[in-house]
């Protein structure tokens, strides 16, 4: 209990504790502490922007949800109309293909006409011809009575 | 008990008496046999149990912090890590809350008084005979001293020695910064100008004196205080189990009861020994924080 030298032991032991742990202990941990701090302060910012960033990416993806339907619908309407303007087109063709082919029917069939036209007036003259020589019993010189058969075939 | 003709009053003498290294009355120099020749070596003797005691438990805190330190990760802390952070972080925030100064200084030596004081009063809570009676069987088989001369504390906490070295320490700290901060003037001001003013020079030459009786007396009183306050409590707790522990020896009804009462007396002690541990680290810092702080 008395006071004695002990005393200046224990200053010196205590400023040389005090020195250790300013030297070696303290600033280490609170290193690794600050650093942590700092880990998580990072990684709440990261997440709150991470937070951020896929509410914007929401908000992009409906709007190009919305563009795209509308794309879509006139893509559709333009389709519409396209299909419409095929089948008018389809129609208009048909239809003058169609008369093309009455017209070149019909000549045609003026052509056959006339062509039968044609035989049957060779052949009425034969038959003319024979029909005249039985009547008149004797031979019809064709080349005699050509001119006048011939503007007979053209009266038929 | 230690020894077989040991009175009350001789086993409470003795567990008060701290192995004295100093020059014994016959010139050479050794261990006192006895309270008187320790008192008889002066100054210049040295508790050896104190000096050991508390040299070994700050070894023992800073090689743990140490070794922390060394392998301190940012990452997912291990257990022991885990453990030091907590108490570093404690330890910070009582410095943020406390001091507004900028010093490095203060934090670590908040930490070191913290926890060295806890491990010196947390020797209190070992079995009050077991370790002298350690010190006694290695003294007299080992030296061959007389057992009832080997006289051993094992709580440094309860040695002004201990308590008036590390308030002296953080008093010299104090004056150190004070000055420091506030330069020679700066301080004697504080200490002469205060609390008595006047806008009259004459007057407040006058008053001059009776400041610095004032200030003194508050600035003497910080060390005082912080080491008498220390060592009071755990002296006393000391003291109180010394008490439980002679009901040892009467008989085995007054033994039970003893042994009840040193459980619930161990049990409060360890709220005294963090508290006054804290209550010494807290006023460190606060004085500190005063010698920083320009006078307003």
């Amino acid at each position: 209990m008395n006071i004695n030298a002990t005393l200046i032991g224990q200053s010196i032991t205590f400023f040389f504790f005090v020195w250790f742990c300013m030297k070696f202990v303290w600033p280490p941990i609170m290193q690794a502490l600050d650093a942590r701090k700092k880990q998580i302060a990072d990684g709440l910012a990261a997440g709150e922007r991470g937070k951020h960033e896929q509410e914007l990416a929401q908000k992009r993806a409906a709007e190009v949800l919305v563009e795209a339907k509308r794309q879509a619908q006139e893509i559709i309407a333009k389709a519409e109309k396209r299909a419409a303007e095929i089948v008018d087109e389809a129609k208009t063709d048909a239809k003058g293909e169609g008369e093309r082919i009455l017209v070149a029917a019909r000549a045609e069939i003026g052509q056959e006409v006339n062509r039968a036209k044609e035989g049957l007036r060779a052949q009425v003259v034969s038959i003319a011809i024979a029909g005249a020589s039985k009547v008149l019993e004797r031979e019809v010189d064709a080349n005699t009575h050509n001119d006048l058969l011939t503007k007979l075939a053209a009266q038929i | 008990m230690s020894g077989e003709a040991l009175t009350s009053a001789e086993y409470i003498r003795h567990h008060l008496q701290n192995l004295t290294f100093g020059q014994l009355p016959d010139g050479a120099w050794g261990f006192a046999h006895t309270a008187e020749e320790a008192k008889a070596m002066g100054f210049w003797a040295f508790n050896a149990d104190t000096l050991g005691f508390s040299l070994l438990l700050g070894v023992l805190f800073l090689w743990l912090f140490r070794s922390v330190a060394k392998s301190a990760t940012s990452g997912v802390p291990g257990g022991a890590q885990n453990f030091v952070e907590w108490i570093v972080d404690f330890i910070d925030d009582s410095v943020r809350g406390s001091f507004n100064g900028k010093n490095p200084l203060v934090a670590p030596l908040a930490l070191t008084i913290f926890l060295w004081i806890f491990l010196m009063n947390f020797m209190d809570l070992f079995a009050i005979d077991w370790l002298p009676k350690v010190a006694q069987w290695v003294g007299s088989q080992v030296f061959g001293a007389d057992p009832h001369h080997v006289f051993f504390k094992v709580v440094p906490s309860t040695d002004p020695n201990a308590t008036f070295g590390m308030a002296l320490s953080v008093f010299a700290l104090v004056l150190y910064y004070s000055i420091k901060m506030k330069g020679v003037s700066g301080f004697a001001g504080e200490l002469t100008l205060m609390p008595f003013q006047a806008k009259n020079k004459v007057v407040q030459v006058m008053f001059m004196p009776i400041n610095l009786l004032l200030e003194g007396v508050t600035l003497i009183s910080k060390p005082v205080s912080l080491a008498l306050r220390l060592f009071g409590n755990m002296y006393a707790g000391e003291m109180i189990f010394i008490l439980i522990a002679l009901m040892y020896g009467a008989g085995w009804a007054m033994g039970a009861f003893g042994g009840l009462l040193q459980l619930g007396w161990a049990i409060f002690h360890i709220l005294i020994i963090t508290l006054q541990a804290f209550i010494f680290m807290t006023l460190t810092i606060v004085y500190l924080d005063m010698a920083h702080q320009e006078h307003h």
